[in-house]
């Protein structure tokens, strides 16, 4: 039987010639992630199991992205035992306020990951490098004290879906909508313990940043990874990043999959996620009329540079309806030069909007944008779970940075062609 | 081993955002973490909860984020056990690797209601429901994850 292009990568790292769905094995990992939040707990859990030596300190990443540059106290203790941690063991990457960025935006950009290999990370989102063609995915930090210590980790094989992307994406239409689109069409376990392996001749129509978008919220769907084969849009974004070989892996024909959807790319609408969970979509279009307090643009989801030109373009020479606060965070340090450099900034100021620096903030209700209770937001993240930005009683709607850029000028939540 | 308590029921998709709410996790006191486990849907089960206490819930437990602070605020809280018809799987690595008691069972999680008395013997895999004189039969653990458990947690398997 054929194997998918996740279970070739995890059999190639387990050294076995085949695996089968289901099956547990044992894996080296070529990157271990972990953040402020959850890399306290690993690295308590490291230290109380009597653990001394890191297996390769080129190979563990901490960045301090969710509560910095620190919003209290306890936020600091947790990054200053971090920070101990990684000087004690000379970690290479570790990335702390005036280099760190939100760490999905800047393993990729740092050419920290490339095609083919495997990362595990104490963060969900650690999914979204399957956009380059790896396999990665999310654990708990007790599995990243044992990954940081071992250098292995254990798996159980996925099977997996297939989505079959054709046609072009008109107007608005981006990454996120394709996204939303599926996790709406299958549902938030629609996915759940398998791969979401993206093909068809659609997906060349797909910038890497919309790539990363819609790999990094396969776990809205509960997938354990989601991946796009390996095309000439990869090869540039890594190229000039990752220095190191790297062996490209592609699905066999004769793989089998759970199901095999269809997605016609041509025929998306800008789509919106309504509370309470990223399933509830609507087209922009013909969703309920919903007025709105603030809007979020940034996060690992849509926080990358071409994620800022396109709310600029959107926003550029208007001004932001007067009773919303809007929140732009570029995703890195980089990503925040460029735009800018680009003049992106003056717009957005211009506008009404404020700029941050790179942090995860009020993507889950950290700091810099809380909401009240009976407040809502339109945010380019990835959750609207209850409380999420902050008060049990206040709602976040997802949307594409367009929607949001649009929705912030007209005060509630609509398209750029409708302003 | 065996656990008995009385049941705290909720549905499908609880989130770790529900679980633990993120403004909490710049602490890993398992304690504080406790005391704010699940206040966001249910500000009375922390009041109300006691040892040996167990969770029933249904679909997709434990979505979201890989927050291990969520299995650890839920096992401080004094719940023995989760009961669900299916466990985000995150949420399933978490619990194992941090000793929390998980238990997959579409037959439980519907029949069990609110407020029940229920025992849960871990080693045969059965939940008896005290008040409704039910018995309902799970899988026992996979060998390999029966190990880590042994073990009593992931990092112990790697221990010298
Ligand atoms: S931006 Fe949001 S979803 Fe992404 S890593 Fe940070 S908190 Fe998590």
């Amino acid at each position: 039987m054929g194997m998918t292009m996740s279970q070739k990568i995890l059999a190639a790292h387990a050294g076995l010639d085949s695996v089968s769905p289901g099956q547990l094995i044992e894996a080296s990992v070529d990157m271990v992630l972990a953040n402020d939040v959850t890399a306290p707990v690993s690295v308590v859990e490291f230290e109380k199991a009597g653990l001394e030596s890191v297996f390769d300190k080129d190979k563990v990443a901490f960045v301090m992205d969710h509560f910095t540059p620190n919003k209290d106290i306890k936020a600091a203790e947790q990054c200053k035992l971090v920070r101990q941690f990684a000087c004690r063991k000379e970690i290479t990457h570790f990335y702390d306020v005036g280099e760190m960025g939100v760490e999905h935006a800047l393993l990729p950009e740092k050419g920290l990951v490339a095609p083919g290999e495997l990362v595990i990370g104490a963060d969900s989102h650690t999914c979204t490098y399957g956009a380059l063609g790896a396999f990665s995915t999310g654990m708990g930090s007790t599995d990243i004290a044992y990954g940081i210590a071992a250098g292995r980790t254990w798996l159980k094989v996925p099977s997996a879906l297939k989505f079959v992307l054709k046609g072009k994406p008109r107007g608005w239409v981006s990454g996120k909508d394709v996204i939303l689109h599926i996790i709406g069409l299958i549902g938030v376990d629609g996915a759940l313990y398998k791969s979401m392996e993206f093909t068809g001749e659609g997906i060349a129509h797909l910038s890497i940043d919309d790539r990363f978008t819609i790999a990094n919220m396969a776990i809205e769907a509960g997938a354990k990874n989601g991946i796009f084969p390996v095309d000439d849009v990869t090869m540039e974004y890594v190229g000039g990043r990752v220095d190191r070989q790297f062996t490209v892996y592609s699905a066999d024909d004769d793989a089998e999959y759970d199901a095999v959807y269809e997605i016609d790319l041509g025929a998306l609408e800008p789509t919106v996620a309504f509370p309470h969970l990223p399933e509830n979509t609507y087209e922009v279009k013909s969703a309920p009329h919903v007025e709105i307090d603030q809007v979020v643009i940034g996060s690992c989801t849509n926080g990358r540079l071409s994620d800022l030109r396109i709310a600029a373009q959107v926003m550029k020479g208007k001004k932001v309806k007067k009773g919303v606060r809007v929140i732009v965070i570029p995703a890195t340090q980089q990503i925040w030069l460029e735009a800018m450099k680009e003049g992106l900034f003056d717009i957005f100021v211009n506008a009404g909007a404020v700029v941050s620096t790179p942090t995860c903030g009020p993507c889950l209700g950290g700091h810099m944008g809380i909401l009240a209770k009976g407040e809502r937001a339109v945010a380019t993240t990835n959750r609207n779970f209850v409380g999420r930005m902050g008060h049990p009683q206040s709602e976040v709607y997802l949307a594409s940075p367009a929607v949001a850029a649009a929705s912030a000028i007209a005060g509630y939540i609509t398209t750029p062609d409708q302003l | 081993m065996k656990a008995t308590g009385k049941v705290f029921k909720y549905g499908d998709n609880i989130d770790t955002d529900v679980i633990i709410p993120a403004r909490y996790l710049n602490t890993t006191d398992h304690a504080e973490l406790a005391s704010h486990c699940m206040e966001d849907i249910d500000k009375e089960f922390i009041k109300n909860v006691e040892a040996g206490d167990v969770m029933v819930a249904g679909r997709n437990f434990g979505c979201g984020s890989s927050r291990e602070h969520a299995p650890i605020a839920i096992k401080a809280s004094g719940i023995s056990c989760v009961i669900a018809k299916s466990f985000a799987r995150i949420f399933y690595r978490n619990a194992i690797n941090t000793g929390l008691a998980i238990i997959e069972c579409e037959e439980a999680a519907d029949k069990i209601e609110n407020g029940d008395r229920v025992e849960v013997d871990f080693d045969s895999g059965t939940i008896k429901n005290l008040t409704r004189n039910e018995v309902y039969k799970t899988q026992p653990f996979p060998a390999f994850i029966q190990r880590i458990i042994d073990a009593g947690g992931l990092l112990k398997t790697i221990q010298k």
